[in-house]
């Protein structure tokens, strides 16, 4: 190779890098806002079909970061997000009690619901009570696969076996995942075990599952989404501006609209259903 | 059996359409690891020809760092980017997390002790007279270099295959950093994840082969330079 061969080569890695870096967005710091959310949100492709209106009429740029409720929490916590979009009700009255969020408004919600494998060996299909259903599994010693990721799913499951007067922690028929509920669902389905999921996910995943529902349709089994914002006084960085934008945008009427009907092309049924500006005692909160 | 021949032709239709989210993915996959193997290409192969070369007190020391570092666990650098690139860490100024550059530098981090390390091992392995002969004939420091680095080269070329296949099929650290957003950060293993996590294994299994092929390619590529005029 001749020098001048070995330089134009140089050069030419030279300009790459700088087109590479240059192409990479600088974008105004005030455009950019972090959106801490739950998996469910995310893998029901909810938020695939309403962020970009949403991008289109603020101008923000929305970075999605789509993890439990409970770390997302942790990242508001830390300032590290600006909005959240959470399920955990118990967890999200801590983290306003600690001022750690400014405004907390009521979203949508849909349900959990107990699926397990058809044949069903803890006898728990269509009983009314989810404490019951867990009792029978617990006293069968039926396998039970648990998020155990912090997860707003995994928050309610704990709340469940609290109620049904059981600690499954460390038991042989208890197993904890520590992944998402898409896969969680598939590991239940592989070990026929059961599980507590939210419909949107369960739904969307049904085909290659095997797996039934069994107990549904209870108040306890509510699966609430709040939106709140990050308290900007306590994190000078939390874009306070955009957080509202957002928190507005998913309380407009067009929005509850969207929710409304999404999920009914594709499953015949919505999956989540509105509630902007109901109080939450209607929903037996 | 069947979802992988979905699979096959979910792939197939993703690529003959060009569809253009997954072009987009793609084209970042091989942008993000592309710049992250040349940066680590640029420190590693530099710093491993002067770690060869050069004797100095504490050189073995150094040297099993970097061939440890050669399997430092991408989760393990993600979260250390991570903590760094916080907005409230120590250079959260820079609104670098959740961004292709911070994927760059993590990559950049899992990437460098790979070719530093084969590089150091390359160069060791040439003869040792090798570089009096060439001091001798009256070559500068510079072109000795130079000359090392081209005898080298079959091994040197190994180092920047190690290192892009390292960077990208790794996932944990572009997850962490990158945060998977959409049209922004998303990459071809993150997708992957997040596809399986769905349930939507045929879009999974295709992205996987789109995956595959992205690896062949280049690496098709850079043993076509390797073997192109072997030294001798």
């Amino acid at each position: 190779m001749s020098r001048s061969k070995l330089r134009s080569r140089f050069s030419l890695l030279f300009a790459l890098f700088v087109f590479i870096v240059a192409a990479a967005p600088a974008g105004a710091a005030s455009k950019n806002l972090i959106l801490a959310t739950t998996t469910s949100t995310q893998d029901s492709g909810l938020l695939d079909m309403l962020l970009p209106i949403f991008e289109k009429e603020s101008g923000y740029f929305v970075k999605t970061i789509a993890v439990g409720s409970g770390q997302a929490m942790k990242l508001g916590e830390k300032g590290e997000a600006d909005v959240l979009l959470v399920h955990s009700p118990e967890a999200e009255k801590k983290f306003m009690a600690g001022e750690f969020g400014g405004n907390r408004r009521l979203v949508m919600h849909n349900d959990f619901i107990i699926v397990g494998p058809s044949a069903d060996p803890a006898g728990v299909r269509g009983i009314p009570s989810s404490t019951e259903a867990f009792r029978r599994i617990a006293t069968t010693g039926a396998l039970f696969l648990s998020r155990g990721d912090n997860s707003g799913t995994h928050a309610k499951e704990k709340g469940i076996w609290k109620a049904a007067g059981t600690n499954p922690e460390g038991l042989k028929w208890y197993q904890q995942t520590g992944l998402g509920m898409g896969q969680t669902l598939s590991v239940a389905a592989e070990k026929k075990g059961y599980t507590l999921a939210d419909r949107g996910t369960y739904l969307s995943l049904k085909r290659n599952l095997g797996l039934e529902i069994l107990v549904e349709g209870e108040p306890l089994l509510l699966n609430v989404y709040h939106v709140i914002e990050v308290n900007p006084a306590k994190w000078p960085r939390v874009n306070g501006a955009g957080a509202k934008a957002f928190g507005d945008f998913m309380v407009s009427r067009k929005v509850q609209e969207i929710i409304a009907a999404f999920g009914v092309e594709k499953y015949g049924t919505p999956l989540f259903s509105p509630d902007a500006g109901k109080k939450p005692q209607s929903l037996g909160l | 059996m069947e979802v992988l021949s979905q699979g096959i032709r979910e792939a197939l239709r993703l690529l003959c359409s060009l569809d253009r989210e997954v072009l987009s993915i793609t084209l970042l996959s091989l942008k993000v690891s592309g710049l992250s193997t040349l940066l680590s290409v640029v420190v590693g192969m530099g710093g491993g020809t002067v770690i060869a070369l050069t004797d100095f007190p504490g050189k073995r020391f150094l040297v099993s760092l970097v061939n440890t570092g050669m399997g430092l666990p991408p989760v393990v650098v993600g979260l250390f980017v991570t903590i760094f690139l916080w907005r409230n860490g120590p250079l959260g100024g820079l609104e670098l997390l959740y961004t292709p550059t911070a994927m760059v530098i993590a990559q950049t981090v899992i990437a460098t002790p790979i070719v530093m390390g084969i590089t150091i091992a390359a160069v060791q392995n040439l003869p040792p007279n090798l570089k009096l002969q060439i001091l001798a004939m009256g070559a500068t420091r510079f072109q000795m270099i130079r000359l090392l680095i081209r005898e080298a080269r079959l091994p040197l070329l190994a180092a920047v295959m190690a290192g892009f296949g390292g960077v990208i099929s790794e996932v944990g650290a572009s997850i962490m950093v990158g945060g998977n957003i959409k049209g922004y950060t998303r990459v071809l293993t993150t997708a992957t994840v997040m596809e399986s996590g769905k349930g939507n294994f045929d879009t999974a299994i295709a992205l996987g082969i789109i995956l595959l092929f992205l690896c062949f390619g280049v690496n098709y590529l850079l043993t076509i330079i390797q073997q192109r005029e072997r030294p001798r």
